[in-house]
């Protein structure tokens, strides 16, 4: 086994860029947000588990390598240069997991995080409700004393993954009558549990890759409350620092579009359009500007250091440069950029053109336009920065 | 702190940070913008009593060899507090280029043996540096095309010219105003050649990056101030019953300024390192930062003026000393468009063939220095630790194909 710690980090990388191009499918899985593209992904996951490579920061004990954050950013870069699938178990691994490890049992670990490692359990979210959406603390869902355990109600929205995934988790109201961030109750729930009704949700692309989950009186167990009852948003804030932080977005991402971009201007680029060159250069200047900030996050982590409201900078830095990104290469491909690479939900046999690899731009620009919403919109970041890191008077 | 940065950094500038905060640099600024000088010399003398004018001097010379890294964050202090002068010359460019120009023991002064035409970097140069480093000497110089001006001649007791592989004395000539009060900007024309010479055009590229690098820390720390007055303006100043700054669209502005610097600072850092390095990807990192500091500079010194109101569109009010300061750096030490040209030219080369033997655009000085290293194999070895990524940090060899899907889902919330 290499790449424990200790170990040369230089070792676990070309471990994983060997892996990876050795694994990595040739052709694009199908959409992670259909049945027969989420059983792929899932088995890709298997695979990743099988090397020992789909929960790389974890402890050993459950399937990790204890990878440090420098290590887990190089197996990030490596994985997006390396164009591999999406994580299907994404909501699990940055959400749930590390709140696990820093709340939970050893019981709960030990159920479980095996079964999260290997995908053969997916996991959605379930934070936002139809009235509480940025505005977190409004949730209404609540979770009501039984017997050995808690009895769940109300609507939960725009969970990602929750059309094929396994099992939820959210903050549920377990005190009536207290207000706001008190008397929540953070609770993990099985999406096949009796009362629980799945309504998938198109997005912008045509693809459910979110979906509306109402509940009605669903039951579940006492062992399944992460943390005390009562004191859901506190450990929630938690796992919401790790979401915009470091372990959600890594620089990989940008990095590897910001080559692709620059790839495509030396392919399609007018040299004499100096207006484009300057999108380009920006836009792989803000990867490496993103780079370096995570770089030098990690080392003052590493050093002791923590991570609290200068995770608002990166999320509006990230999701910006994102879409800026992606619209900067849509531009490049003129009238190209129209052509969408994903064939769509309905499978429409009418559909006999190829549009070739540039349609993959123009599922990258819709994915980007829901960076500055998700994971706290980009208003609340900026409020976020003001209120917290400028001192501005609320 | 500034992300990339050393704690022994961070602490040096502090403490110059403290130093000038107490030495009533406004003042100094605004009276050396009125011609009279001795309160801003008296700054300077400061700095060099702390060391700052000897961090980019050999040790040979009597300096403190510091290399890049320490000068960039003297100089974002500098820019912080608006110390007027030839900062980016006389700290940074003026020396590195002194340094780096070929020695030749057998060369007298100046003075002494002009008429022999190329003099070598002898005794002169070691001459100068050791008043570059005791605050003896402050230095100017014009380094067309990017600097097509010395700044601030008249106050320096050195004047160079130095472009493509000439290094000149200087004679002031015509004066110019700049927007920035605190500048003065002189013609030049080329005296006696100091020395001439493929190692001297290498030195010319090396002073042109150390300046450039050392004017967009100026402007990240111009650009720090301004966020810092329009926060505590913002906190001050009361409408509508309550601080502007209560007012989300106020946040917001000054949010994004925050952002901007903060994504600077690491660009800044990475590209002294690189210079310190010899990395073959110097100059396109140091054209990355003056791009990435230069337009966070100009997004706070816009919001800092938006913020302020009509109060900072004065002369009264100090402000006006780092909004023209930033207006004036940005188009110094190479505009945008010539360092945006730069970091194309070294982005776009095919893989494998990134930084070998490419022409320069035109109007661009040389991109990298002879003595760079070549491009590596495909496969890189292990990075070492450096201040800016501590370990473990190598870009991924190969860029997959146009096109590829990205991995990559969001939660949503």
């Amino acid at each position: 086994m290499s790449g424990g710690p200790g170990e040369p980090a230089g070792r676990f990388r070309a471990e994983v860029r060997d892996w990876l191009r050795a694994h990595v499918p040739a052709r694009p899985l199908p959409s992670v947000d259909t049945a027969e593209g989420f059983a792929a992904h899932r088995e890709w996951e298997h695979e990743l588990a099988a090397a020992r490579l789909s929960v790389v920061s974890w402890p050993a004990g459950y399937g990790g390598r204890d990878a440090s954050l420098l290590d887990w950013l190089a197996f990030e870069e490596e994985y997006y240069a390396a164009a591999a699938p999406a994580r299907v178990g994404q909501n699990g691994l940055f959400l749930l997991a590390p709140t696990l490890f820093a709340h939970g049992t050893a019981e709960q670990r030990d159920r479980v995080l095996p079964p999260m490692a290997t995908a053969a359990e997916v996991w959605a979210q379930a934070w936002s409700e139809p009235d509480a959406g940025s505005d977190l603390a409004a949730i209404r869902a609540s979770a009501t004393p039984a017997d050995g355990g808690w009895l769940l109600s109300g609507t939960k929205t725009w969970s990602s993954r929750a059309a094929f995934a396994d099992k939820a988790f959210g903050l549920f109201r377990s005190e009536p009558g207290a207000q706001r961030h008190r008397g929540l109750t953070y609770l993990m729930f099985d999406l096949r549990a009796e009362g629980v009704t799945v309504r998938p949700i198109r997005q912008l692309g045509g693809r459910t890759g979110f979906a509306e989950i109402f509940l009605d009186q669903v039951f579940a167990p006492a062992a399944d409350v992460i943390g005390e009852p009562g004191d859901g948003w506190r450990i929630a804030m938690s796992t919401a620092s790790h979401e915009r932080g470091m372990s959600l977005r890594s620089p990989g991402r940008f990095s590897a579009a910001a080559g692709r971009l620059v790839e495509l201007w030396r392919q399609a680029g007018d040299p004499a359009d100096t207006g484009m060159r300057d999108r380009v250069v920006d836009a792989w200047i803000g990867a490496r500007a993103y780079r370096l900030h995570t770089y030098a996050t990690a080392a003052r982590l590493a050093a002791g250091g923590t991570l609290g409201a200068e995770s608002s900078l990166g999320k509006v830095f990230w999701s910006e440069l994102d879409t800026a990104l992606h619209e900067t290469a849509l531009d490049l491909l003129g009238p190209r950029a129209e052509l969408a690479g994903d064939p769509g939900p309905d499978g429409d046999p009418g559909l006999t053109g190829d549009p070739g690899p540039t349609g993959q731009w123009l599922d990258g620009y819709l994915f980007s336009l829901a960076g500055p919403i998700y994971a706290g919109t980009n208003e609340i970041q900026r409020t976020v920065i003001a209120e917290r890191l400028l001192g501005l008077p609320r | 702190m500034t992300p990339g940065r050393s704690a022994e950094q961070a602490q040096f500038t502090a403490s110059l940070h403290d130093m000038l905060a107490d030495a009533g640099v406004p003042a100094a600024a605004r009276n050396w913008a009125a011609g009279d000088r001795a309160p801003g010399l008296a700054v300077w003398r400061t700095l060099a009593a702390l060391g700052v004018t000897a961090l980019a001097v050999p040790e040979r010379d009597g300096g403190l060899g510091a290399g890049l890294a320490d000068v960039v964050g003297a100089c974002e202090e500098l820019g912080h507090h608006a110390v007027p002068g030839p900062v980016a010359e006389s700290v940074a460019a003026v020396p590195v280029l002194l340094a780096a120009l070929p020695g030749d023991a057998a060369a007298g002064g100046p003075a002494g043996d002009l008429a022999g035409g190329d003099l070598g970097g002898g005794a002169w140069a070691a001459q100068w540096l050791a008043g570059l480093a005791a605050g003896e000497l402050i230095t100017t110089a014009a380094m067309p095309p990017w600097l097509p001006w010395a700044v601030d001649a008249d106050a320096a007791g050195l004047v160079l010219l130095a472009a493509g592989d000439v290094v000149r004395l200087a004679a002031p000539g015509a004066r110019y105003r700049s927007v920035d009060p605190g500048r003065s900007l002189s013609e030049v024309a080329g005296g006696q050649v100091l020395s001439r010479g493929p190692a001297v055009a290498a030195a010319v590229t090396r002073a042109l990056d150390a300046g450039a690098l050392a004017c967009a820390a100026q402007l990240l720390g111009a650009g720090r101030a301004l966020l810092e007055a329009s926060v505590r303006h913002a906190g001050q100043r009361t409408q509508f019953g309550r601080p502007v700054g209560a007012f989300q669209a106020v946040k917001h502005h000054l949010a994004d300024v925050a952002i901007g610097l903060e994504f600077a600072g690491p660009l800044l850092n990475a590209a002294a390192a690189a210079l310190d390095a010899g990395d073959r990807h110097a100059a396109r990192d140091v054209s990355a930062a003056k791009v990435a500091c230069t337009d966070a500079a100009r997004r706070a010194a816009r919001t800092a003026l938006q913020v302020h109101g009509a109060i900072g569109y004065t002369e009264e009010h100090d402000l006006h000393l780092w909004l023209l300061k930033v207006r004036a750096l940005a188009g110094a030490w190479g505009s945008q468009a010539e360092h945006r040209a730069r970091v194309m030219a070294a982005i776009s080369v095919p893989a494998g063939a990134d930084g070998a033997g490419r022409e320069p655009p035109a109007g661009q000085p040389p991109t990298g220095q002879p003595t760079a290293e070549q491009p590596t194999a495909e496969q890189p070895p292990a990075a070492q630790p450096t201040a800016e990524q501590p370990a473990a940090e190598q870009p991924p060899a190969e860029q997959p194909a146009v096109g590829q899907a990205a991995a990559g889902e969001p939660a949503w919330s």
